[in-house]
């Protein structure tokens, strides 16, 4: 029996009729990790030993009747920008090659709580900035469908990690599509949810009113279980929402009947290779097939969201940033006296990819230049919030696709920031609106998986639960794993 | 060109990087580009918006002015790269 393959939802029945122990299963999931991260290199650290004896705890608890929750003896991964106690959180960055956090981030502390097993931290772009993980500090993740082409970033390692069947399900972070995307490329379902429903608390930022962290899973009912976990008001973050969580399994209904659904037609454009558009068109079929009701739709400001987001995401990444200066933690690059130190040790530390959204972002908030960068951009934030705002006055979800290709090949963006940047078109806007996001595997194209996402509503997870999860039960396009026979 | 190699210089030392010549070109480059194409939103007319830096309707947020147990001291320091007498220690500042 191939437990690694299996879902969370199919392993937690095995484990609670102790058909398989947590330990054998975690056992088995390792294994696959020594069998093929050579060629994916989805982590940066595993913790192998730890994982077992953590594994070992539960399946005691378990013995002893203890109650225990559906996630429980679970190995999953998480991405290295999120803290975890004692384990190595670097950020994929030099500078923070060697930081152990002393305390848990709370979607960390959540999952333990809940009895899952830390196999190890997943590979990133450097500080969450990238859209293929070739801006990782220390090397790239391959896509597991397709070793020549990226996994997408930058939570490029958290996806190739549950598409590969590293782990059973990983979190990642996403600041303007870096759950999705990578979810579209690696064939799995990736969520973000909605701008403060999961606390921020430990996770190391990178845009703060933009940043969220979400699961990556093999299915839609692993993805409500996990939300069930992660999601919740924390005291320790002041930007939480502070709203009640519904049971997300209660989504999981074959039933679409009467849903209302909105195709943007600004995201079905020049630059979306028509084979994914005329995949959304199909998923749209299927859906009124079902009983829903789909009609195109106009976000007249969606092209404005790609420029309004670099200024503001660059804008508050410079001062997140700033922290990074060799005194508390990290990195740090002897010089006589503090400045030369403060700029050797940064200069050193980070990446290209960071430094040119530090200078960008540091000359947005200078003087002179604020109001006409930072300020606009953050008006024309508000005009974009609004076309979503006016859009579910009438619809229930959104439907376009996740990005506008399947993944490219290594290097071939990589010198072109601008290119890299328009592989989040259909991402950003979110974002700035902070409303939910998922992307749902739909088909392939040349081998490579397709990516639809489902937009709803601020605190609607439940409704694009309800949309995948019908998707998921009446067609085959949203399991594209077959595909990877051969390649690991 | 909308930035020049002296602003470069400018914006690095405002943000404490320390740029070799061949960066200054590079970014002064690439930041010309990318400051180009956010002209694009010179575009709308945003006379009577109101900025969106935050998406919740939070403002305020406090809790009780209650004592907490905070972090022990040794695991502050644990990462530093110098301590000294339960300090931070770092170069000459002055």
């Amino acid at each position: 029996m191939d437990l690694y393959k299996k879902t969370a939802h199919e392993l937690s029945s095995l484990l609670q009729k102790r058909e398989v122990s947590s330990e054998e299963l975690t056992r088995s999931v390792l294994d696959r990790i020594n069998k093929v991260e050579e060629k994916v290199k989805a982590f940066v650290t595993v913790t192998g030993e730890q994982a077992l004896e953590q594994a070992r705890e539960i399946d005691e608890k378990r013995a002893r009747g203890e109650a225990m929750s559906p996630l429980a003896g679970i190995p999953m991964a998480m991405k290295d920008n999120i803290c975890t106690k004692g384990v190595t959180t670097t950020c994929a960055s030099k500078i923070l090659y060697n930081f152990v956090p002393p305390y848990n981030a709370t979607v960390t502390e959540k999952l333990l709580e809940a009895g899952t097993i830390l196999l190890g931290k997943c590979n990133m772009d450097e500080f969450a900035m990238g859209s293929s993980n070739e801006n990782s500090g220390f090397f790239p993740t391959r896509n597991p469908h397709d070793l020549s082409a990226v996994p997408g970033g930058s939570s490029g390692g958290a996806a190739a990690a549950v598409a590969a069947d590293e782990a059973v399900f990983t979190l990642g972070s996403d600041t303007g599509g870096s759950i999705r995307q990578p979810a579209a490329f690696c064939g799995v379902v990736g969520l973000k949810p909605t701008y403060g429903y999961v606390s921020r608390y430990g996770l190391i930022a990178y845009a703060s009113s933009l940043d969220q962290i979400g699961p990556l899973t093999k299915d839609i009912t692993d993805c409500a279980l996990v939300l069930n976990v992660i999601a919740g008001h924390d005291p320790k973050d002041s930007t939480s929402a502070p709203v009640e969580v519904p049971d997300f399994t209660r989504y999981l209904v074959d039933d679409v009947k009467g849903l209302k659904i909105g195709i943007p037609k600004e995201y079905m454009g020049e630059g979306i290779d028509p084979r994914i558009a005329a995949y959304l068109k199909q998923a749209a079929a299927k859906l009124e097939e079902l009983g829903a009701m789909c009609e195109e739709v106009s976000l007249p400001h969606t092209e404005y969201a790609l420029p309004a987001y670099y200024i503001i995401a660059s804008a508050e990444a410079s001062s997140n940033l700033a922290r990074y200066d060799g005194v508390r933690y990290g990195l740090r690059v002897e010089a006589e006296d503090v400045i030369s130190m403060f700029c050797k040790t940064r200069s050193q530390g980070f990446g290209e990819e960071v430094k040119r959204r530090i200078m960008l972002g540091t000359y947005a908030l200078s003087s002179g230049y604020y109001d006409a960068y930072y300020l606009k951009a953050l008006k024309v934030r508000t005009l974009i919030k609004r076309d979503f705002d006016q859009a579910f006055l009438k619809y229930d979800c959104l439907l376009t696709p996740t990005s506008p290709t399947t993944a490219f090949k290594f290097g071939e963006k990589v010198n072109d920031p601008l290119a890299m940047y328009l592989s989040d078109v259909c991402t950003i806007p979110i974002n700035l609106a902070g409303v939910p996001g998922l992307s749902l595997p739909f088909g392939t194209v040349e081998g490579l998986p397709v990516g639809i996402q489902f937009i709803g509503k601020p605190f609607g997870e439940g409704t694009l639960l309800r949309v995948g999860y019908a998707l998921e039960q009446n067609t085959d396009l949203t399991k594209p794993k077959a595909q990877m026979e051969g390649v690991i | 060109m909308k930035i020049t190699v002296k602003d470069v210089e400018h914006v690095a030392l405002l943000a404490r990087l320390e740029l070799t010549e061949q960066d200054k070109e590079k970014y002064t480059q690439s930041l010309n580009a990318i400051l180009e194409y956010m002209d694009k939103l010179n575009q709308i007319d945003t006379h009577d918006v109101e900025p969106t830096a935050h998406v919740l309707p939070l403002k305020n947020v406090f809790r009780e002015d209650k004592l907490h147990r905070t972090m022990a001291k040794e695991l502050v320091l644990a990462n530093a790269p110098e301590e000294e007498d339960g300090c931070f220690k770092v170069p000459r500042i002055v």
